[in-house]
């Protein structure tokens, strides 16, 4: 089957102030994966609602299957065989599987059919599910595996995904792929969104790149290097991330026996983490989600408190000092989650630079806030990171992920700290926003500050990192040089003692 | 003292007349807050309902009349409220607030010439056979109609709620709106014809005091019950036949330390005063100490924004 199934032709759509679409035309065959690149606001997410209803489009047409297909509402969109995974999950926590899925469905069969349905269908793709569990008790994986099978039990003819792996680990990756895979074998088009080019190399047939809301090129993936591909998104050449190599000098972190209970119901204790760490070294620390990389931000930030003597800064014990304490003694950190940790939604990006400024910029002064000297430290961020907004009154809620996440490192970077310790500090951000984001990390290193890089991305770890350690069941592994690392040693490392696991399917 | 004068028949019949105006108001406001609002102006629309209504009933001689023009004035009244939080995404909390005082207001504007008068009668259901029934015949089949209507739409809302598709998708609407919203649901238009349906419980639930239970009218005589309704829905963690029970407690313990007060009981008639509202609050505590908890959506508002 290779006739066209979905043909876009001229989609404009404009916001005030920005047009998200301009005239964007491509088509997806039946039975293929379809990848749609760009960075962060390329208008990505506005082409896929307007396909799926969400959005009407302001000019421009689109033709199922030949016959034209204008869909006012979402319901007309998934009687036309088009199925949507969204990126932020939007599934209903306090229901259960089945009623969440009957939801996605314009004719959900009786209760009890519908959950033999559901059985059926996810043991068919590799996805069990269990009909009556509340969704709100269910992994990221496997409240992914509802949205799928919302979709598939309307027999789509287009699935849209809009960076559905972002949320998964390898093996969850692998899963998925293969009932990707089936699914294109029946015929099935997939539109798929994605910043992790490796994955498109391996799973997609066409691309579409968008920049600016201009459909930029097109390519097919498994011939096209990563390479290429990020500079037809960026427009120019990607700068790779270069250090500077400067000498290390004393230790000035030193971690010892550090033991802790996780202060979250369902995360995981740290159990006697050793590390050293000099100035001027990045250490990369990997590990799959969930081993401990919260927990261990949290100690070492403030926000849990530890014995005084587990965490040494130059010699002077801060396990049981705030925050703000460290902070003033050059220790910071940014953590994984932007919106409500790194950064308060509703507080404008003046207000979220003081929050963790006020100690080492001096933004303070006897309980009364100098807000003159706050607003200048948030405009340096914005220029020195190029963050895009219209200015830093601007609310924290209405930056993009990427953006924002260039906001939050840019606030600790330049605060000038002795250790910095970021969590995630790429994460789905697109490729050069990251590469900014990992070269001002480098910069700061070079510049004989100490950095704790936590992350799940192996390839950024091994760009930055001089040093690598593990985490695995909230247990840390020696340090070793990065250099001369194979992946398969990396991999026995982060499995610990107990060899590589397959995950739980 | 004398315990002998209190009737356990008499008693238990009249709980469930005085259970009924929070019973009605509460179910109301438990589909308003699944829907995700929270219109804390429960006590201003049964104000608005006790007053409308007895003015029908005064004008037409019907009770019927009266109760309907009751939900169609706390409808009338929540609509402001639909208005002001829905389209013009006001702040709830506040706008709830307003309404009670507003309410408060309008109604005793509009009772002044209505002071002191007595409406018709409404009529009891008159069931043969079963109303004669000994100890039960008094105690179950001897009311008015609004008390088994009460007791219906209590299992209405419930069905409704656990089995039909405008239940499911109004629970998703109140747990989750941009999800709700991004699968193609009217989130507003739900949500106003929730706010709706609680104005109009609320409404009959107010007349349904200055009908029948004193019945007469005088100002602010719902006299803090639309907010015990409120407290209902939150203590009975959303749970339709909580808010049954609750309210039950509540009316069966009004009524008995009334007549605990009338047995010359020795304890100060202010303490028994107040123990419905201690006693009703304790247990339901106890019992939502379970891990159900409110709609996700609960009091944020909603802005369609792409």
């Amino acid at each position: 089957m290779t006739g066209t199934l979905l043909k876009i032709d001229g989609l404009t759509k404009a916001y005030p102030g920005v047009v998200a679409n301009d005239a964007v035309s491509f088509e997806i065959k039946q039975g293929e994966v379809h990848a749609l690149l760009g960075e962060n606001g390329a208008g990505k997410s506005t082409l896929v609602k307007m396909i799926y209803g969400l959005v009407k489009p302001d000019s421009g047409t689109m033709e199922m299957r030949g016959a034209p297909f204008a869909p006012p509402e979402p319901r007309s969109a998934r009687a036309a065989g088009v199925a949507m995974v969204f990126q932020h999950f939007s599934l209903f926590d306090a229901l259960d599987v089945a009623e969440n899925i009957a939801l996605g469905m314009e004719n959900p069969p009786p209760r009890r059919d519908l959950a033999a349905r559901i059985r059926e269908t996810s043991e068919a793709y590799g996805l069990p599910l269990d009909p009556y569990r509340t969704v709100g008790d269910l992994s990221a994986g496997e409240r992914q595996r509802v949205e799928i099978i919302r979709c598939l039990l309307q027999d789509p003819r287009l699935l849209i995904m809009d960076e559905p792996t972002s949320v998964l680990t390898p093996q969850e990756v692998e899963i998925l792929f293969e009932t990707l895979r089936k699914l294109t074998a029946e015929g099935v088009a997939i539109l798929y969104i994605s910043h992790k080019l490796e994955e498109i190399a391996a799973l997609c047939d066409a691309a579409t790149i968008l920049r600016l809301g201009k459909n930029v090129g097109t390519c097919v993936p498994s011939e096209t290097s990563a390479r290429e591909m990020a500079e037809l998104m960026v427009g120019t050449e990607l700068q790779t991330p270069k250090s500077a190599g400067g000498e290390m000098g004393e230790v000035v972190l030193d971690v010892s026996g550090l033991s802790m209970s996780s202060p979250s119901a369902f995360g995981t204790p740290l159990r006697n983490i050793h590390l050293r760490l000099r100035a001027g070294e990045v250490l990369g620390i990997g590990g799959v989600a969930g081993n401990g990389q919260d927990e261990l931000l949290l100690a070492l930030s403030g926000e849990a408190l530890t014995e005084a003597d587990a965490i040494k800064l130059k010699g002077q014990p801060v396990g049981r000092l705030s925050p703000n304490a460290r902070r003033a003694l050059g220790l910071l950190a940014a953590p994984e989650e932007r919106l409500g940790h790194a950064a308060a939604p509703n507080m404008s990006l003046t207000e979220n630079a003081l929050l963790t400024g006020a100690v080492r910029k001096n933004l303070e002064n006897h309980g009364f806030l100098n807000w003159t000297r706050t607003r200048s430290f948030a405009e340096e961020i914005i220029e020195r990171f190029d963050v895009r907004t219209p200015g830093p009154e601007n609310a924290a809620r209405s930056l993009s992920g990427g953006n924002l996440q260039k906001f939050v490192i840019g606030r600790e970077v330049l605060q000038a700290p002795e250790v910095l310790v970021v969590n995630q500090p790429t994460w789905g951000v697109d490729a050069s926003a990251a590469a900014a984001i990992r070269q001002a990390l480098l910069d700061l290193a070079a510049g004989g500050a100490a950095v704790i890089v936590v992350s799940q991305d192996l390839d950024e770890i091994m760009e930055v990192a001089d040093n690598f350690a593990a985490l695995n069941e909230g247990r840390l592994t020696e340090t070793r040089p990065t250099r001369g690392l194979t992946i398969e040693q990396i991999g026995l490392m982060m499995g610990g003692a107990h060899g590589m696991e397959v995950a739980h399917v | 003292m004398d315990f002998s004068a209190i009737n356990p028949a008499l008693l238990l019949a009249s709980l469930l007349v005085a259970a009924t105006p929070i019973l009605i108001a509460g179910i109301g406001e438990l589909v308003v807050e699944r829907a995700g609002v929270l219109n804390l102006g429960v006590e201003g629309m049964m104000i608005t309902g006790a007053v409308t209504g007895f003015i029908v009933t005064i004008e037409t001689g019907s009770p019927f009349l009266g109760f309907l023009a009751a939900c169609a004035g706390g409808a009338a009244l929540s609509f402001l409220f639909a208005v002001l939080t829905q389209l013009a995404l006001a702040n709830q909390v506040a706008s709830g607030l307003a309404l009670t005082l507003f309410g408060l207001g309008l109604s005793s504007l509009m009772g002044q010439g209505y002071v002191g008068l007595k409406p018709p009668a409404s009529p009891k259901l008159d069931l043969p056979l079963i109303s004669d029934i000994p100890f039960f015949g008094t105690v179950l089949f001897s009311h008015d109609a609004v008390v088994y209507f009460g007791f219906a739409l209590v299992a209405c809302v419930w069905a409704t709620l656990k089995f039909t598709r405008v239940g499911l998708v109004l629970r998703a609407v109140g747990e989750n709106h941009d999800a709700a919203h991004a699968l193609g649901y009217k989130v507003v238009r739900m949500r106003i014809l929730a706010i709706l349906f609680g104005g109009a419980c609320a409404g009959l639930g107010g007349a349904y005091i200055s009908l029948i239970r004193v019945p007469q009218w005088t100002e602010g005589m719902t006299a803090g019950a639309g907010w015990i309704a409120l407290a209902l829905v939150v203590f009975a963690s959303w749970k339709p036949w909580r808010v049954l029970l609750g309210a039950w407690l509540f009316g069966g313990v009004t009524v008995l330390q009334l007549n605990l007060q009338a047995a010359g009981f020795a304890i100060p008639v202010e303490y028994l005063s107040m123990s419905p509202y201690i006693i009703t609050i304790v247990v339901l505590v106890i019992m939502s100490a379970d891990k159900s908890r409110a709609p996700a959506s609960l009091g944020r508002p909603f802005h369609a924004s792409s």
